[in-house]
């Protein structure tokens, strides 16, 4: 069995011990490379389909075309889309020139904590194909979350199944044991578990499994002529492109082979503070 | 061609050296850079600190700048043979659920052990959880060589010593080596002080190991993970869901699954995104439909008709403990085994690794922190296993307490309980047994409910009789097909030959059995009675009867049978009585939906 085998076999079993353990569960799906492989990875391990909600967190800053891409797939694989946001940062007037950090908690940890919880508004695509605010929404026991190991330091020791507690807070010191694919499925009421599918994956093996099993993955990670790629989408105001000619998976692979620059050096947010990764990420963010 | 790959944990005591040759092993492969170690091993013995793992990767994100992602639960190193990911399992023993977790997903381990102060406590508590978690590719490091002089006979003494130890519990150490891992000696570079010892160095003997062959020739294994009919997109498929981890299936094959006993065959192997491929083997995900549709849950183990898992509610085992609160004997637990989950129990404790002392220990009536121990376990439902030696996969558990994962284990041997003999009987008339051209589900359509079988226990005088009569009464006149067993009857049919019920207790109840086990195969909700005095004669009957399942009605003052799902006081009010029952039916799905 190929590497590539190896790590869908593992993530296959993940996602299937997550869909019978939990009643509400959900997959966070950023429409990046990342969640996009894992949303193929959920097809592959449910024949075809996705039997849980995909929750996406619109700052309202993505880049537009995250957002055709997102309902356009959505509507495509028969996918149930349900989005959050924090309404009320935005009307506050909310953006980054108040601070990234500040920006990313209120826009990002906030908004998603408060769409798990069920105390901020989700709205959800219906049969028609378009968003009506979900009534009563309750919270999600299970979520679902693309984070590798190998992108930042905090990530790497993550478990497959990672306990939260009321405040949606990681206890990084004391986590529980897991082995022999035995993996955390009982919880306290008011606590939730991260799931992580992709935890042994290298951002290397993301693109060779993309280029492998050709998923469509959104065309802003490759140049249109331009010259000019994104490494890691988000918000358009703190995205930066990079220099590169990479129009397909392959020559993406190559390019990376050869780097010495981190994958998310263009994201503003994690040049502010080093610990900002850290910190967003025991205080909830994915 | 891919390039192999190689897990491999270091595991040792504390301050034995590990972060040491950790650091060695990179250096020395060129991950780290020239002089790199050393530079670091020196400032820390400067500022009077102990030289650690985190300063090593410290270290190493300053060599690599920015651009490499450090992982800090595992580096990388090569040989020209192959990769190595070095899993880092922290040594100190409050860290031993950390250390679990690491050691867990190496395929080899190195085990290091200090030439001064020799065998430890925690050396041998490492040895025992490598060989409970399976890993028999052991490499011994006997580090710090050079404090010893280089001493030939110290190595020797130490080597003697654990590899007594360890031969004890299962582990045989490819290599033993001495080593400097502060001075790089026998860690990639052959050494001048040590030019009596002619074995391999660290390095060769990883190189050495093999990769784990594949459980491909074993007798096949499939735990059911999930059952699936998703309904949607015009999909009505029924999909059996589950991992291989033993064997392989192809679409053909007649299986049969554990501990229900129902068989049926593979009609085809499906996958998304790709064409089916011929056969599914050892570490894939599965997804298989069959053509008899037979029902099947969760935790049952799929395997061809010949070499069958064992099946009991008893097994003996060895356990080692991660909890806060010690397991105790008498308490109820979780057992998740494969995919299966059910309440355990200590049955028997034989003896007890003490944590602090690692003596054998018989005295103790509960298994603390860090203990490992030899006992024997009691489930409340039958569950499908191997032991651990036979089959590793389908051979090892973890045992919940609360809400957390607070131990684990591997199966040592079955136990036979007292079902045993029924259980063998009941799978082979289950496997000879004729089958008309109606399936189970078309009965079930017909008469809206599956078939059941409702026993009503407790001591003679307690109005069993009464409430029965009641109920078939009650079920019938909601439109279904139920229909009262009396003991009675069997007696003066089946039972006729037999000279005295009272001499052969256990023939009058197994005739009984196979007269509710044809009315289930009809399709019937049988309701019946039996004064059961033994705990097991009902679950010996549940045995006898399955794959139908049993809902057991006590009637009495009396606790009742461990496994009762309802509890009625003697000469119960026939209309509450009929009632709890009816809830409990509709509860598991086995009553007409808006009927009764």
């Amino acid at each position: 069995m190929s590497q590539l085998d190896q790590l869908e076999e593992q993530s296959v079993y993940i996602f299937r011990e997550a869909f019978r353990h939990f009643d509400d569960l959900c997959m966070l799906w950023s429409i990046g490379k990342d969640s996009t492989v894992l949303l193929w990875l959920a097809r592959k391990a449910f024949f075809g389909h996705v039997p849980f909600p995909l929750v996406h967190i619109d700052t309202s800053y993505k880049i537009p075309s995250m957002i055709e891409y997102r309902d356009h797939l959505a509507r495509e694989w028969g996918l149930t889309m349900v989005v959050g946001q924090n309404r009320q940062a935005l009307a506050e007037g909310m953006n980054h020139t108040r601070g990234r950090m500040t920006c990313c908690g209120a826009l990002k940890t906030d908004a998603l904590r408060q769409t798990l919880d069920g105390t901020g508004p989700r709205m959800r695509m219906g049969q028609d194909g378009e968003y009506h605010e979900e009534e009563n929404p309750a919270p999600y026991t299970g979520v679902i979350v693309g984070a590798r190991a190998d992108e930042e330091g905090s990530r790497s020791k993550e478990r497959y199944f990672s306990p939260r507690n009321e405040h949606s807070d990681w206890d990084v010191a004391d986590q529980p044991p897991e082995f022999w694919n035995q993996f955390k499925t009982d919880f306290a009421p008011g606590t939730h578990l991260r799931i992580h599918p992709l935890l042994d994956w290298t951002e290397v093996n993301i693109w060779e499994y993309i280029e492998r099993e050709q998923i469509p993955i959104i065309d802003l990670y490759f140049d249109k002529g331009t010259g000019k790629r994104y490494r890691s989408i988000g918000c358009e105001p703190c995205t930066g492109s990079i220099e590169s000619p990479a129009t397909t998976p392959r020559e993406i692979i190559t390019e990376l082979r050869a780097t010495n620059i981190p994958e998310r050096a263009g994201r503003a947010q994690d040049q502010e503070d080093t610990y900002a990764m850290e910190k967003l990420r025991r205080e909830g963010y994915m | 061609m891919a390039r192999e790959t190689m897990n491999v944990v270091i595991v040792g005591h504390v301050d034995h050296g590990k972060s040491t040759l950790v650091g060695r092993l990179l250096a020395d492969t060129g991950v780290l850079g020239e002089g790199k170690l050393e530079k670091v091993i020196e400032t820390c013995k400067r500022q009077g600190k102990v030289f650690e793992y985190a300063f090593l990767l410290d270290a190493l994100e300053e060599e690599q700048g920015q651009g490499i992602t450090i992982d800090a639960a595992r580096v990388f190193f090569r040989t020209p043979l192959r990769d190595y990911i070095i899993i880092d399992a922290p040594g100190h023993i409050e860290f031993l659920k950390n250390m679990v977790t690491g050691a867990a997903r190496a395929e080899a381990a190195i085990l290091l052990v200090d030439a001064k102060e020799g065998v430890q406590e925690n050396s041998r508590r490492h040895g025992y959880l490598l060989s409970m978690l399976g890993i028999r590719q052991v490499v011994v490091a006997v580090n710090k060589i050079d404090l010893v002089d280089y001493d030939r006979a110290t190595f020797w003494s130490i080597v003697d010593e654990y590899r007594d130890f360890l031969g004890g519990i299962g582990i045989e150490p490819r290599h033993f080596v001495p080593v400097s891992a502060r001075g790089g000696d026998m860690v990639a570079e052959r050494s001048t002080a040590l030019k009596w010892f002619d074995g391999p160095t660290v390095l060769e003997a990883l190189d050495g190991l093999g990769k784990k062959p594949q459980a491909e020739n074993q007798p096949l294994r499939m735990p059911v993970q999930d059952v699936y009919k998703f309904n949607e997109r015009g999909d009505d498929r029924r999909i059996i869901a589950g991992r291989v981890e033993a064997g392989a299936l192809r679409a053909g094959d007649r299986v049969l699954f554990s501990p229900s006993n129902k068989s049926s065959t593979i009609r085809s192997i499906e996958v998304f995104n790709a064409s089916p491929p011929e056969s599914v083997t050892a570490g894939q995900s599965a997804g298989v439909t069959l053509t008899e549709q037979v029902f099947v849950s969760r935790g049952e183990i799929m395997s061809h008709l010949e070499r069958v898992p064992s099946v009991s509610t008893k097994f003996r085992a060895n356990v080692f403990w991660l909890g806060r609160n010690p397991m105790k004997k008498g308490a109820r637990y979780k057992l998740k085994l494969t995919t299966a989950e059910t309440h355990v129990a200590i049955d028997q404790i034989h003896r007890i690794l003490d944590a602090s002392e690692l003596d054998a220990r018989i005295d103790k009536d509960r298994i603390d922190r860090h203990d490992v121990a030899d006992v024997v376990f009691r489930t409340r439902q039958p569950v499908a296993f191997d032991p651990a030696d036979d089959l590793e996969a389908t051979g090892r558990f973890v045992i919940v307490d609360g809400y957390d994962i607070a131990g684990g284990g591997i199966v040592r041997e079955l136990i036979e309980d007292e079902q045993a003999e029924t259980r063998e009987l009941s799978r082979q008339r289950n496997l000879s047994w004729v089958r008309g051209d109606v399936s189970p589900g078309e009965r079930a359509e017909l008469t809206g409910h599956p078939a059941t079988m409702v026993l009503f226990t407790g001591a003679a005088g307690v109005g069993k009789h009464v409430v029965a009569r009641a109920l078939e009464l009650a079920l019938f006149r909601a439109g279904h097909n139920a229909y009262l067993l009396d003991g009675q009857n069997v007696r003066a049919s089946a039972g006729s030959g037999m000279d005295s019920v009272d001499d052969d207790v256990d023939e009058a109840m197994r005739r009984v059995g196979e007269v509710a086990h044809i009315l289930l195969d009809a399709g019937v909700l049988v309701v019946s009675t039996t004064n059961v005095i033994r705990q097991h004669d009902h679950r010996a009957l549940a045995a006898q009867i399955a794959p139908f399942p049993m809902l057991v009605v006590h009637l009495g003052e009396d606790e009742g049978p461990e496994d009762v799902d309802v509890k009625l006081p003697p000469h119960p009010d026939a209309e509450t009585a009929e009632a709890q029952v009816l809830a409990a039916l509709r509860e598991r799905n086995r009553v007409r939906t808006g009927g009764a």
